[in-house]
């Protein structure tokens, strides 16, 4: 409700020019063979602030990215100014005034302010063909003011606050006089006073008639804001309208409106009786030094726990704090009972603690080993004989594990490169069952994989639970997390919000308590 | 006919991926073999039972320095100090002997100071995580000057014969330093292939996180790496001084770039995780056939370093062609 009143505070007149001036019709993209975006429409307007909406990996950056230059559509048109246009690179897009205000600040951090801003423009020389710095410093000093902003432009940026870097990042953009200006999350590391100030500043650039494309997964912002909205789900383009025609609810709906036909979905097993059984793995109020706050859960044996949560929710961090790879700063972890200090990996292992990282390539595998050899390299010590590995020993327990979990490889001595992205996932679950383990985290364990591995998979992970393994899964993918999970837990900014069993959670009721709105 | 087809799939895969293996494991042995046959056609001599004993015994330390090194890049690291641990060893070593310690002893102290010069490395690599190559450019500069140091700068004549058996005696007709580099061969082909320490090398090299992740204790390995590669420097520093009958502070200089060479040119990646132990040795006779070669052809001596140069050149070349499959 309180988000209506907002919305009528507001005064919600939409653009008057008439003429969008930028176009994109029909665009598609394709990754190695896979469609992420599949005509695609977006039209912005001048002086409009047009909310581009969608769950994890609906599109929206792809998109963005093509607006900006950075990847060539593969089909479809983009008008610029009533005129079709081919960005071949981000400078000639930038050049014709369309900037990107990334996610993550990618200024340089040991030059001055000045500079960063000026960085995009040809500087001006003097007599000697030199840089002329005053020139410089005028120049993003104008450009500052003009968002109201009193920083130094003789400072260095590493000594600036992230809202202050924000600050730079947006005059930079401006200083390239842009006419359309594409903001990631620009508040997803902003304090609300920071927010309230951001706010003011996109208000004035739109009143001056610049084209501000806001991503952002924050419901009461983007009501708040924008004018009109696009949403995107699985890189196809769902609506677009003009914002006072939706509510929150509504515009849920359309992001997540998704049949759950396709996937695997687990026999719904007998709740598992509480009372009578323990929990293996028990976390009392635990909180690393950033990004997770104070979250108590309880997993038991043969129960797959979904973690849903936004992109940057803190729920990798959760598992890495269970893993020992981030600090436990407040709080206990309790496993079978006992309070445990978990330090490293190391320490994660010898307790049975077994965990799929997010990044298979960067963080799983062990490039140009051998099958054999990834899958058994956590157990090595097990099968030394007088420091001599025994490898008639390792040959026997790879191939089980390879014939158990499908994996289709050439042969156990296969490079684990030469697989593809669905069997080298299996290559690193199979890894971690080499040690036995109780407890398996799992962080996004099917990214990048196609539906028939996916299916797979999933049948894999409920097959561990039956055989008594406590499962706790991080996926962005709601149907995932809906189809597997026997209990969903789900976390915004580092908190636990609410604990869904699986008869009551919806894709929308995750999406609620995901993207913070509180539900009565 | 389609169905044959989609049935050998795999096999097509992995008979690729093996001759590419096999290219890349016998590429340089078929340099090796063409140099060989260039030389016998047109170098007087060459095949000589002597020359070819003098060929093994002038490589064998960069051989055995080379096998250290080829552990370190394996780990994507790099140790620019094995020529001055060299120095070092086999100063102190003599100096020991020439005291009236038993020569054995005072060799494996000489060993045993390698050893320690290469756990330092090891530890400022793993644990401080300083750049390897900023590490061992410290330690190249501080062993050598130690060295000095110990000596004010002069030779120290060997004394003891048996001491100058490790360098310069002959076991059947065979020179000692060859069984030294053999011995040193057959240990680490062992160790890199069957043996957990091994195999963790490999999985650092390839990727670090990865092996963290997987419970491998990294950080130990890393010192491990680094220690055998100040160990076997130490076994060349002993062997050197035996050959040449004494201890000199100034011996060893650019070792380090010589065993570089040849590790590259075996095939191993200087990225990390890529290579073998035989390779090493492949490429440490190709620049000693090839400077032999020239010498016996009468090439000019600065010449032959425009040609060793140029090879190397070539080496890191076909090392990129390598690594991008």
């Amino acid at each position: 409700m309180a988000v209506f009143q907002i919305q009528e505070q507001i005064n919600r007149r939409l653009p008057e020019s008439q003429l969008p001036i930028l176009r994109m019709k029909a665009v598609t993209k394709k990754f190695s063979g896979v469609k992420v975006l599949q005509n695609v429409n977006i039209e912005l307007y001048k002086g409009e602030v047009h909310a581009l909406m969608g769950e994890n990996g609906a599109g929206k950056s792809t998109l963005m990215k093509i607006m900006a230059g950075v990847y060539q559509p593969d089909g479809g048109t983009i008008e610029y100014k009533s005129q079709e246009v081919h960005w071949n690179n981000p400078m000639e897009a930038r050049n014709k005034g369309i900037s990107v205000i990334h996610q993550e600040i990618s200024l340089s951090p040991n030059l001055s302010i000045g500079e960063n801003i000026m960085m995009g423009t040809t500087f001006k020389k003097n007599r000697l063909g030199l840089i002329n710095w005053n020139d410089i410093y005028e120049n993003a000093a104008q450009v500052l003011k003009s968002i109201g902003s009193s920083l130094d432009p003789r400072a260095e940026v590493s000594t600036l606050s992230v809202a202050q870097q924000q600050m730079v990042e947006i005059a930079r953009a401006l200083s390239l006089n842009s006419e359309i200006l594409i903001m990631d999350e620009p508040t997803a590391s902003l304090t609300d006073k920071e927010i309230e100030k951001l706010f003011g500043i996109i208000e004035e650039l739109r009143r001056k008639g610049v084209a501000i494309v806001y991503i952002s997964h924050r419901m009461d912002e983007i009501f708040k804001i924008s004018n009109r909205f696009t949403v995107l789900r699985d890189g196809h383009w769902v609506t677009s309208g003009p914002i006072s025609d939706t509510n929150p609810e509504n515009l849920v709906k359309l992001m997540v409106g998704r049949e759950l036909n396709e996937l695997f979905v687990r026999e719904r097993i007998e709740s598992i009786v509480r009372s009578e059984q323990k929990p293996v793995l028990e976390l009392k109020n635990v909180s690393d030094k950033k990004y997770v706050k104070g979250i108590s859960l309880k997993i038991y044996p043969g129960e797959i726990v979904g973690l849903a949560g936004l992109v940057g929710a803190g729920r990798t961090e959760l598992v890495r704090t269970i893993f020992g790879l981030s600090e436990l700063s407040e709080g206990q972890i309790i496993l079978d009972g006992k309070p445990v200090h978990i330090k490293s990996p190391i320490d994660a292992i010898k307790l049975g603690i077994a965990h799929v990282p997010e990044s298979r390539k960067e963080q799983g595998l062990l490039p140009n080993l051998s099958v054999k050899e990834n899958i058994l390299m956590a157990q090595l010590p097990t099968y030394r004989k007088f420091k001599l590995l025994q490898f008639k020993q390792m040959n026997r327990d790879a191939d089980r594990y390879i014939k158990e979990l499908g994996v289709r490889t050439a042969s156990k001595d296969q490079n684990v490169m030469g697989l593809s992205g669905g069997n080298q996932q299996k290559v690193v679950i199979a890894k971690w069952l080499s040690i036995g383990p109780k407890i398996l985290l799992l962080d996004e364990p099917t990214r990048g994989v196609d539906i028939g591995a996916k299916t797979e998979i999933h049948k894999i992970i409920s097959r561990l639970a039956e055989q008594g393994l406590a499962v706790l899964m991080i996926s962005s993918e709601l149907p995932e997390v809906l189809g597997v999970s026997d209990r969903i837990l789900v976390i915004h900014e580092g908190k636990l919000r609410a604990e869904l069993s699986r008869n009551e959670a919806t894709q929308e009721k995750i999406m609620y308590y995901a993207t913070g709105e509180v539900k009565k | 006919m389609n169905t044959n087809l989609q049935m050998s799939s795999p096999s097509v895969v992995s008979f690729k991926e093996k001759s590419k293996q096999i290219f890349n494991q016998l590429g340089m042995v078929i340099i090796l073999a063409l140099l060989i046959i260039v030389m016998i056609i047109f170098a007087p001599n060459f095949t000589d039972s002597s020359n070819i004993l003098n060929v093994l015994k002038q490589s064998s330390i960069t051989a055995i320095l080379a096998a250290g090194m080829t552990v370190v890049i394996l780990t994507g690291g790099i140790d620019l100090s094995v020529g001055s641990t060299l120095a070092l060893s086999g100063v102190i070593s003599v100096l020991l002997s020439n005291a009236g310690i038993p020569p054995v002893i005072a060799m494996l102290v000489g060993v045993a100071v390698g050893y320690v010069a290469g756990a330092i490395n090891g530890f400022l690599t793993a644990v401080t995580k300083l750049p390897a190559f900023i590490v061992t450019l410290g330690s190249m500069t501080y062993l050598r000057g130690l060295a000095y140091v110990i000596t004010g700068g002069y030779p120290v004549v060997l004394a003891s014969k048996q001491f100058k058996f490790i360098g310069a005696g002959e076991i059947l007709g065979i020179p000692t330093p060859i069984y030294v580099m053999a011995i040193v061969y057959t240990i680490m082909l062992i160790v890199l292939k069957y043996t957990m320490f091994g195999r963790h090398v490999y999985a650092i090299g390839g990727n670090e996180e990865a092996a963290h992740l997987t419970g491998i204790k990294v950080k130990r390995t890393l010192i491990n790496v680094y220690s055998i590669s100040g160990l076997f420097a130490g076994v060349s520093g002993v062997v050197m001084a035996g050959r040449l009958f004494s201890g000199q502070p100034m011996v060893g200089i650019a070792f380090e770039l010589d065993a570089i060479a040849a590790v590259v040119l075996g095939g191993t990646s200087f990225v990390g995780g890529r290579g073998r132990i035989q390779g090493t040795i492949i490429g440490v006779l190709i620049v000693a056939v090839l400077t032999n070669g020239m010498t016996l052809l009468n090439v000019d001596y600065y010449w032959q370093q425009v040609v060793k140069g140029i090879v190397i050149v070539i080496a890191v070349l076909l090392d990129r062609l390598r690594s991008r499959t």
